[in-house]
């Protein structure tokens, strides 16, 4: 340093001074934006839930606090209060090394609108420093950042645009459920393998899946060797400059992290900004993002591989806990009969007593319960102050905090019991069912709101709410229980057992090992014919400037133009504006319009699952039926009509099998619908007439309606000749 | 080793008029004054694959190529040569000499390989990991005149056409993905189920297909006979074989064991299965694992042998990759051409007739015969036997074959001469063809044109 300082050292010392002296800030997002705890998140904000009988947000702060972060922005939302509450009263306030500061507010719904809100306070007071650290509160990590936080400094400093650092770890999906074992869907991600940068991310919903993996060609131009890597999860850990709040900032559209940041990103590739990924080996990072991943987690820290952060020690002013043989962990003041079974990796809290014959297995108990005699408990997770009397049994549960579970009462796999509900003597709660005090919010809209009902925050009043409750609504949980079944919305049920805390179940298995069988027969038909009609086959094409490259990036555009009016039911004369100001950027003829547009519906046509060529045809008749009139509004000219058929025979060619057989019937449909003109078809027939033979498959296969309707059309100007005599 | 071996040596390619014709098909255009043919034939007898069948494209090539065999090697090796029609494909090929193949496995290679790797070693890869399917895969050529040496910026700006997309697995043995063709002009779409048995893939775009594989017979013949739209075994039968990888029951059940015992792709028997992995002393493949997790699934493996990037192979396929060829063979990869160089790192053969002032630089070849006059330069360039060339002529990057004339002053630079075609005085040629026989006037001067008669 001293020899740094003279001369032409002078500049580069100050700088890595100024670097070191920067302050390492994290920003800390208390809140998930979004329902997966419910109903539990109702009464209580998803960071101060415990895990194994620890706050989650201790966790995140206490790994912040070694991992050399200074100062952490507390974002909180929902429930803020109890956030602010609970930090105020913990040790975090005062803590010499990391100053807690918590930001408030209400209108956020979500990650981004969170991250805007920064942005709007960082042009106040300037908070944010430097590169800083994006986390939930509901990470359990030990990752060292240190080093990470510096790889990505002098990124930055060799390259502007790496503005992000992502933190992925290895862990192998199921090959059957296409999870992870967090819970999560399974994640596609692709990364250049020399410079780590991140090319494409994509989460996909199993319902959703399609058979395979897109990646764009210009991914591959540029890069000679990718990694494309399926066996990662994504630790939504980030490092992030300032670049990326003004780029919420910029996009005011973008609510999540991942599918609107990262895809944006990526995607639309903003000023170049790139994103880099930093792979961790050793070290231990998982996000609790589901109530599966909860039991996972659960079980990590019971089996060390959070360590330091596991029971026996205290990280947050938690009371260690002793650690036995097994795995076991126990209070010194919990009270266990003999006769009681207390099997490998539980945790037992302070102040809890366990009765005569009780089974205990794979569970983690909280303070101050009281479990009567003969109870089973395996695999679930009572919080504090929760009395369970003689004989229930309870199999892969949640049971928050002062929940009574009377005698007899059986929980069946992924129940998840609410605060203080009362399950009444002899019941058998069902499996999966989720049950609480309050009422379940009627208006679900979107996956995209706030932890909490705005309507129901007032009413977490305990003392006054429940003993009304209790007497109205006492049946749904036995005579004598309190609290409501919630009901599944619609077309979750399926997914319920994915994010449950219950194993899954084996016919379930079972289930899902066929539907893979189907699903690959099935997209092995869609796949196309590859290149079986290609002539020459040692010929190999050289040339890689493609002319057509503009008009492929435009039809591309355009699809996806067509996608997202489909999905969220756009207008068609906003459709119409958005694709005008695309043929305008893209330089393109009104009649390319007419073909890309055609394109997009006969794309969508075919992605749409279908087993026949009837059924095809079907698709398209009613996506073209639906979107008439944008058709309409592209096709008018004769020469876009021509054009359209050209398209619509362009791409036969590139998938006869499947395109093929439908010709001439969506040619007779647009005809019918007045999409198309006789004149037009009769004009391709002609300018086709004198094409190879390998060109007019398509023309043969509509012969006899080409002859129709030049039948028709002679009858007609006969007619009209009659007319003028 | 029971492998029988298949050369797919073409017919007269389009790709390559004027330079084959009805006298010399593909297979024996001179590399370095020797058949490309040669090459291959060499490169096998140094793996001791001595059992060929060498497939030829149209009858009268066939006995051409027939004819040159016979005659080069006879005593070496055991060829048998077979004549398929026209046009029908590399698949089209092997389906049409179907009933010459017996052995359990088959290494099919292209004629027009030239190449310093072993075939032997993708037999190897292909025996132990008992694959459907094993294709050999190297560096990308990089085309085009390459001036060796001081030439660094020039070769910057040069980026390789990208020829194939390749997707392999973490450890690089198995291929996952295959795109070639017009497929590599549009978005690579990765199957998820393999992907995900996979866990990882690279995607390569820097890697080509060389056109050596070698197919477990029984398969390969199933696919010929269940897909009969297939032509191409590089564009159609191996992507296919990628893409069916992980459900390959499609064609397990019909066959069953066949007469020596040898199980395909389909081994019932549990036990085998486990002496395999343990013969093969690893981990089991992603194949097997995704086998165990689906009980009702038959999986079989398609390999890849990736050559060291030292390693020499181009295919002959193009005009630009016939000089290509030539060029390297006498120039960065002379230990190809099997011949002695002198210490000026060129071969003149010690009939060839020099003239006085005459340079020949190195890198270049004079065949036997050939007579060049006063005052000329020869760079880079290969002469073949009995040429004849007057004074004052330059030659650079340039092929003259066999029993070419050349008139006084002509300068000749990244051309093709073929045999028995003549030059007069003073023409002067840049990036030309000239067809065998044909006679260019004296004094002209052209650029970048074929000649040939019509």
């Amino acid at each position: 340093m001293v020899a740094q300082k003279k001369g032409g050292g002078a500049r580069v010392s100050e700088d890595a001074e100024e670097q070191s002296r920067q302050r390492l800030q994290a920003i800390l997002l208390a809140d998930s934006f979004a329902t997966k705890f419910r109903p539990v998140t109702l009464e209580r904000p998803k960071v101060l839930l415990p895990i194994v009988n620890v706050p989650m947000i201790d966790y995140t702060l206490a790994w912040l606090e070694s991992a050399g972060i200074e100062e952490v922005f507390v974002f909180c939302c929902a429930h803020s209060m109890q956030v602010i509450e609970y930090l105020e009263n913990s040790e975090w306030y005062s803590h010499p090394n990391l100053v807690v500061r918590t930001i408030e507010s209400h209108k956020s719904i979500s990650a981004g609108d969170a991250l805007r809100y920064m942005y709007e306070q960082q042009t106040e007071t300037s908070q944010i420093l430097g590169d800083f650290v994006l986390v939930s509160g509901d990470t359990v990590s030990n990752m060292p950042l240190a080093d990470l936080i510096q790889e990505h400094r002098e990124r930055k400093k060799k390259d502007e645009k790496a503005i992000m650092t992502m933190v992925i770890k290895k862990s192998k999906s199921s090959s059957l459920t296409h999870q992870s074992r967090l819970g999560t869907d399974q994640l596609f991600i692709a990364v250049d393998p020399l410079t780590k940068q991140l090319l494409h991310y994509e989460e996909d919903k199993i319902d959703l899946a399609k058979g395979s993996v897109c990646l764009e060609k210009s991914l591959l131009d540029g890069n000679p060797s990718v990694l494309l890597f399926n066996d990662i999860q994504d630790c939504y850990i980030d490092i992030c400059s300032p670049e990326v709040l003004s780029l919420f900032e910029d996009n005011f559209d973008y609510q999540q992290l991942r599918r609107h940041f990262v895809k944006g990103v990526l995607v639309d590739d903003i000023m170049g900004y790139k994103i880099f990924t930093h792979e961790i080996h050793s070290s231990y990072a998982a996000r609790i993002d589901n109530f599966r991943s909860y039991d996972t987690v659960s079980k990590d820290i019971i089996q060390r591989w959070t360590y330091p952060y596991v029971p026996d020690i205290n990280f947050s002013g938690n009371r260690p806990l002793k650690l036995g043989r097994q795995g076991t962990y126990r209070a010194c003041d919990a009270v266990q009969s003999r006769s009681a079974d207390v099997g490998a990796s539980t945790v037992i809290g302070y102040g809890t007593k366990i009765g005569n014959g009780d089974i205990i297995l794979n569970s983690v108990i909280g303070n101050g319960c009281s479990i009567g005699s003969n109870v089973v408990i395996e695999g679930s997770y009572i919080w504090n102050n929760v009395t369970i009397e003689d004989g229930c049994e309870i199999r892969n549960a949640i049971v928050c905090d002062g929940v009574k579970i009377r005698a007899g009462a059986v929980l069946q796999p992924g129940v998840v019991l609410s605060f203080n509900v009362v399950v009444g003597r002899d019941f058998v709660v069902p499996a999966y069912s989720k049950v609480s005090l309050l009422q379940q919010p009627t208006t679900e809209d979107s996956d995209e709101e706030l932890e909490y009902a705005e309507s129901s925050s007032g009413a977490v009043d305990h003392s006054s709410g429940v003993n009304l409750q209790i007497e109205s609504k006492a049946s749904e949980l036995g005579p004598d229980g309190a609290g409501y079944i919630w009901e599944v919305c619609e077309g979750a049920h399926d997914e319920e057992w994915k994010h449950s805390v219950a194993p899954i179940p084996k016919d379930k298995l079972a289930e899902i090992t066929q539907a893979i069988d189907d699903d690959d027969t099935e997209d092995e038909s869609v796949l196309p014919p590859s290149g079986e009609l290609k002539s020459d086959a040692d010929s190999i094409n050289t040339d890689v400037n493609d002319p057509n490259d503009d008009y492929y990036y435009f039809e591309k555009e355009v699809e996806g133009t067509f996608l997202r009016a489909i999905d969220e039911n756009i207008k068609v004369d906003l459709v119409t504006l958005e694709i005008n100001s695309l043929r305008l950027s893209f330089n393109m003829e009104s009649a390319d319009c007419a073909g890309a547009v055609f394109y997009s519906m006969m794309k969508q046509a075919v992605d749409t699952p279908h087993n026949s060529a009837s059924e095809l045809y079907r698709n398209a008749s009613s996506i073209m039926g639906k979107w008439k009139e944008l058709l309409g509004f592209y096709v008018k000219k004769i020469d876009e009509q021509i054009e359209v058929i050209m398209k619509f025979e362009e791409m036969c060619q590139e998938s006869p099998k499947e395109l093929g057989p439908v010709f001439t019937q969506i040619l007779h449909f647009l005809y019918e619908k007045d999409v198309l003109q006789e004149d037009a078809i009769l004009r391709w027939a002609e300018e086709k007439a004198g094409a190879d033979e390998a060109d007019k498959v398509y023309l043969k296969q509509c012969e006899k309606f080409i002859q129709w309707l030049k039948e028709a059309s002679e009858e007609e100007d006969e007619d009209d000749e009659e007319e003028d005599s | 080793m029971d492998f029988q071996v298949v050369i797919l040596a073409g017919g007269f390619s389009s790709n390559l008029v004027p330079l084959v014709s009805k006298e010399v098909p593909k297979a024996l255009l001179p590399v370095a004054n020797r058949p490309v043919l040669s090459y291959v034939l060499d490169l096998l007898e140094s793996s001791n694959l001595k059992d060929l069948i060498v497939v030829v494209e149209g009858e009268d090539a066939a006995l051409k190529v027939g004819g040159w065999i016979s005659s080069a090697c006879v005593d070496r090796l055991h060829v048998e040569v077979a004549a398929v029609p026209e046009n029908v494909g590399t698949a089209g090929a092997i389906r049409a000499i179907a009933h010459h193949l017996t052995a359990k496995d088959i290494l099919i290679l292209s004629g027009d390989i030239v190449s310093d790797i072993s075939p032997g070693s993708v037999a190897a890869t292909h025996r132990r990991h008992d694959a459907a399917v094993t294709a050999m895969l190297c560096a990308e050529p990089v085309s085009g005149p390459s001036e060796s040496g001081g030439a660094g910026g020039k070769d910057k700006t040069k980026k390789p056409a990208c020829y194939d997309i390749i997707g392999l697995d973490s450890s690089k043995q198995f291929l996952l993905y295959i795109a070639t063709g017009a497929e590599i002009k549009k978005d690579t779409r990765v199957k998820k189920s393999i992907l995900c048995a996979a866990g990882k893939m690279e995607i390569r775009s820097d890697l080509m297909d060389s056109h050596i594989y070698a197919f477990k017979r029984s398969v390969l013949q199933e696919v010929l006979d269940q897909k009969p739209t297939f032509r191409s075994l590089k564009q159609d039968v191996l992507p296919y074989l990628v893409r069916t990888q992980l459900r390959s029951d499609a064609f397990s059940d019909e066959k069953t064991v066949e007469e020596n015992g040898n199980g395909k792709n389909n081994i019932q028997n549990n036990e085998v299965v486990l002496s395999q992995i343990l013969s093969n002393a690893s981990l089991p493949s992603f194949h097997e694992v995704y086998e165990s997790g689906l009980n009702s699934r038959k999986t079989h493996k398609c390999c890849v042998y990736i050559a060291d990037g030292s390693k020499y192979c181009v295919r002959l396929n193009s005009i630009q990759a016939f000089m290509d060829v030539n060029r390297d063979v006498i120039g960065d990869a002379n230990h190809l051409s099997g011949y002695s160089f002198s210490a000026h790192h060129n071969i003149v053969h010690p009939s060839a007739e020099l003239g006085s002032k005459t340079t020949v630089g190195p890198h270049c070849m004079l065949g036997e015969g050939s007579q060049v006059g006063d005052k000329c330069s020869v760079k880079r360039s290969v002469i073949g036997r009995h040429c004849r060339i007057g004074s004052n002529v330059k030659i650079v990057n340039s092929v003259v074959m066999d029993h070419a004339t050349i008139g006084d002053g002509c300068s000749i630079q990244g051309s093709v001469i073929c045999s028995n075609a003549q030059l007069q005085e003073r023409v002067t040629l840049r990036d030309c063809q000239v067809e065998a026989g044909y006679v260019v006037c004296a004094g002209s001067e052209h650029k970048g044109e074929t000649f040939a008669r019509k």
